[in-house]
């Protein structure tokens, strides 16, 4: 038994030394915060480091494949954009319409109220689920490089996003962003459950943030059982070695589709929180750019293999949070806000040294290219 | 002649099959069956056709014409996984493993045991577990991922894999090549015990005392075409050998010419390595081949490694023609003279999509080149002589390399090497799924190279190539060389012997002698 602990340390070693350092890092945070361990910061760092932690979960599904999706920021913003019109909550409703080549479209009036939102929400997430599998069939039946499809279908998103989106703007429901993005208790007290969040059983959990009881049903409920459904063991094993997996019989086409659909679901799953955050769509073609970039160093801080077949989304969740502490620190040590992208990436350097450091450890030089 | 191809109680009939691969034919009108119980094996050279023949019946590739009948019923197979579901199931000789997925992953790829429709990992391993212990492999633990193994722990687990299918008709391609003797004999016990189960089983292996010891019924392949079919010990050896190439062959190894003291081009002592290499000393001279036997992994290929520069932390001395030498890459070694045909040519011996050219001349680019520019006509010249000298079969030199047969292929890793003019050239088991024409012809090249004055080290899980190859063969043993045959004392009762660290009290001379 205890080598079959050693075995699977061994190989999650990345994800291992991504929880280490996130600790470690956080922990040395919270000391030097003034208000550090209270709820307060809690929350406000839960905000911060969801939207990236699902471009990295995002991330994570194409690159086991062995392929990188450069849209997961555009699809983000493209589904925050959506979101801006279908989560307003008015009471009566708010009118679509739509103004395109001249011509002046009504779409009718979207419903309002709680059932409105659950509405806008399940839409928002197809909407992006969508975008994801658009991406799969591109790659798979136009048989085009990854890297190259999503280039171009990530264009593509932008351009739907500034066409709703102009200029930013739009409005979500008030009582949304405050159930969100602020702790358990206060999501109890919007939403009227548990007497408004004042039962007794419910105090001790009442202090955790919003996210990340979010992030973890989104990793439990999604990540999980896809990780360990055949399709999911297909993408790792298509990832790992394409030829034998079809030689193994494994449906190959629809695991590239499937993870493509995932990634598009997650990246939705940011771009919502995103604008129910921001409370607002904004077609931010830098901040897509920037969230894509950090997604993949995310993902490599995170243990997953750039070259497909090993790795998790959980340890990519956490490669996002190493990235994320990393700029909280610059607000408790005042430093230069110009200076902070050189500081990010000299520390982003050495965290993915880190991982690298097994190679000095390689007596036959030759398992260093396998 | 009785033909057993037409016999009424075939399980799988193959009826004017053709298959053409852009204008080239690689099967013509093939018309072939086998049966219930029986080990079938197919022999032939490569480019014969067996390959096609297998992707065909495993539904790889689809054939151009004729029809294919399995229980009774024609069939067509789509893709592998259709071949499987009709309980045809195939070991191919390139692995189908996930290398980043664990073991029992691997052996339950297609079709895992699930609960609530997700993969149950708890069953998923026993289930790895017990087809490991059906073919005696229980050292194999199911968690470990197949990159971190050997590759004759691989092929167990490439077996296993296929075991799980629950096969009708099970096809070995080559599938014992990477294997150790102590595993081939579980293999062959499970292949007994299958036949006996009433499973149909086509062979493919390139060992001819394999095919005798296991085999039923054999069938010859020739140029794309079935040449003759006929049941075990109505052939000899030497026919079926005529049958497959078509010509005669006058001797299998070329004859070993006698010297005396030659000058040393390689010497090592107590050179140690990390546990796995004990202090070894081995001294080969000029002209000398010095073959490396035993059983697969006692160090052999780490050996050859060391030599090559490719391991750290390397101890002891190697002296090569009388400098003291200690390379620390595989490009400082090759300065020095020294040539690794490695082990696994389609990852480390070739570049496999670029050009048959560009392979040749990537090791010796130096002796083509004036200042940083390659000279195209010193080029030219040099592939044409290199693919000239060791009769590569090529279609144009532009075509990637990819394209050509498996032993064509060994022959460019070679050819590459002997570019760089090599004093000593190391080979790690360099015949490993080659036919018999291009090992006779890699024999007959050796010796050539050797009679040149070049040293050579020759590791060989074949007992037979080491015994009918070398002047002297240095038996390893966990890491040290436990003894060195030369001369009569060098027969396969001895090696064996030697290799399971046995003490063989008195020189057995009824142990063939092979020159």
């Amino acid at each position: 038994m205890l080598d079959d602990v050693a075995i699977r340390i061994r190989q999650n070693i990345g994800i291992v030394t991504a929880v280490l350092l996130f600790s470690i890092l956080y922990l040395l945070y919270n000391l030097a915060h003034p208000k550090g361990f209270s709820s307060a910061v809690l929350v406000q760092n839960g905000d911060e480091i969801f939207a990236l932690a699902m471009l990295a979960m995002a991330q994570t599904v194409p690159v086991l494949a062995s392929g990188l999706d450069l849209s997961v920021g555009a699809v983000m913003t493209m589904v925050g954009c959506f979101a801006s019109y279908l989560l307003t909550g008015a009471a009566g409703g708010s009118p679509l319409h739509l103004e395109i080549f001249g011509l002046h479209l009504g779409l009718g009036i979207f419903p309002g109220g709680v059932s409105g939102i659950l509405l806008g929400i399940v839409i928002c997430l197809a909407t992006g689920a969508l975008a994801g599998f658009v991406n799969g069939c591109v790659v798979v039946y136009g048989r085009i490089q990854p890297i190259i499809a999503t280039l171009a279908t990530g264009a593509v998103y932008i351009g739907i996003a500034l066409f709703l989106r102009p200029t930013p703007g739009g409005k979500i429901d008030e009582d949304l962003n405050w159930a969100l993005t602020n702790s358990l208790g206060d999501f109890a007290a919007t939403v009227h459950i548990f007497d408004d969040g004042g039962a007794g059983w419910f105090a001790p959990v009442a202090w955790i943030p919003v996210p990340f009881v979010l992030l973890v049903l989104i990793a439990l409920l999604v990540w999980v059982p896809f990780r360990r459904s055949v399709l999911g063991r297909a993408v790792y094993a298509v990832g790992s070695a394409e030829g034998a997996a079809y030689m193994s019989g494994l449906p190959i086409e629809r695991a590239k589709i499937a993870a493509f659909t995932l990634a598009g679901f997650f990246a939705g799953c940011g771009g919502l929180f995103l604008a129910i955050q921001t409370s607002s769509g904004n077609a931010d073609i830098p901040q897509a750019g920037a969230y894509t970039l950090n997604s993949i160093a995310s993902v490599v801080i995170g243990g997953t293999s750039l070259l497909g077949g090993t790795g998790s989304a959980i340890g990519s969740i956490f490669g996002a949070m190493v990235l994320r502490v990393i700029s909280f620190f610059f607000r408790i040590f005042d430093i230069a806000p110009l200076l902070q992208p050189l500081f990010e990436g000299l520390i982003l350097l050495a965290a993915v040294s880190i991982g690298a450091l097994g190679v000095l450890r390689v007596k036959n030089t030759l398992e260093l290219f396998r | 002649m009785p033909d057993a191809t037409l016999s009424q109680s075939a399980f799988l009939t193959l009826s004017g099959i053709s298959k053409r691969y852009a204008g080239v034919r690689a099967l013509e009108g093939v018309d072939f069956a086998c049966e219930r119980g029986k080990i079938h094996a197919v022999l032939g050279e490569n480019g014969a056709g067996k390959s096609t023949l297998i992707k065909i019946i495993a539904g790889v590739v689809q054939p151009d014409t004729g029809t294919m009948r399995l229980g009774g019923h024609d069939v067509t197979f789509a893709t592998p996984s259709a071949a499987n579901a009709a309980g045809v199931v195939c070991i191919f000789q390139e692995l189908s493993l996930m290398p980043d997925l664990s073991v029992a992953d691997n052996i339950s790829i297609a079709s895992p045991p699930r609960r609530f429709g997700l993969i149950d990992a708890r069953a998923q391993r026993r289930r790895a577990e017990e087809l490991l212990a059906e073919i005696g492999c229980e050292d194999v633990n199911p968690l470990m991922r197949v990159r971190d193994l050997p590759l004759s722990r691989r092929q167990v687990v490439e077996i296993a894999k296929a075991l799980g299918k629950k096969p009708q008709l099970l096809i070995l391609d080559e599938a014992t090549s990477a294997l150790t003797s102590a595993d081939v004999e579980k293999v062959y016990a499970m292949l007994a015990r299958l036949k006996a189960e009433g499973v149909a089983i086509l062979y493919i292996s390139h060992r001819m005392h394999e095919v005798e010891a296991l085999a039923d019924r054999a069938s010859v392949f020739r140029n794309g075409r079935h040449i003759e079919t006929f049941d075990q010990g109505r052939r000899s050896t030497a026919d079926i050998v005529q049958l497959m190439i078509g010509r005669d062959i006058a001797t299998q190894y070329p004859p070993k010419p006698a010297r005396g003291s030659t000058k040393p081009v390689l010497t090592i002592e107590n050179l140690s390595w990390d546990k796995r290499l004990d202090r070894i000393s081995l001294r080969v001279g000029a002209g000398e081949i010095i073959g490396l036997g035993g059983l697969d992994g006692q160090g052999q290929k780490s050996l050859l490694l060391a030599l090559f520069g490719v391991l750290r932390g390397v101890s002891g001395q190697i002296t090569v023609e009388g400098r003291g030498v200690r390379p620390g890459s595989p490009a400082a070694a090759k300065s020095v003279g020294i040539a690794l045909v490695p082990e696994d040519r389609k990852t480390e011996g070739l570049m496999l999509p670029m050009s048959i050219s560009d392979n040749l001349v990537i090791a010796s680019l130096d002796a083509i080149s004036t200042g940083p520019l390659v000279d195209r006509a010193r080029e030219t010249d040099a592939i044409k002589r290199a693919i000239a000298r060791l009769q590569i079969k090529i279609g144009a030199p532009g075509d990637a390399v990819a394209t050509l047969s498996g032993g064509n292929q060994q022959k460019v890793v070679l050819a590459k090497w002997l570019m760089t003019d090599p004093k000593l050239i190391l080979l790690n088991d360099p015949t490993r799924g080659i036919d018999v024409g291009t090992k006779q012809e890699l024999y007959r090249l050796m010796r050539e190279l050797a009679d040149q004055g070049a040293a050579i080290l020759f590791y060989s899980t074949d007992y037979d190539e080491l015994i009918g190859c070398c002047d002297r063969v240095a038996i390893m043993y966990d890491g040290r060389i436990v003894r060195e045959l030369e001369g009569d004392e060098l027969t396969e009762t001895n090696i064996i012997a030697s290799a399971l660290n046995i003490d063989a009290a008195t020189p057995d001379t009824s142990g063939a002698v092979h020159a």
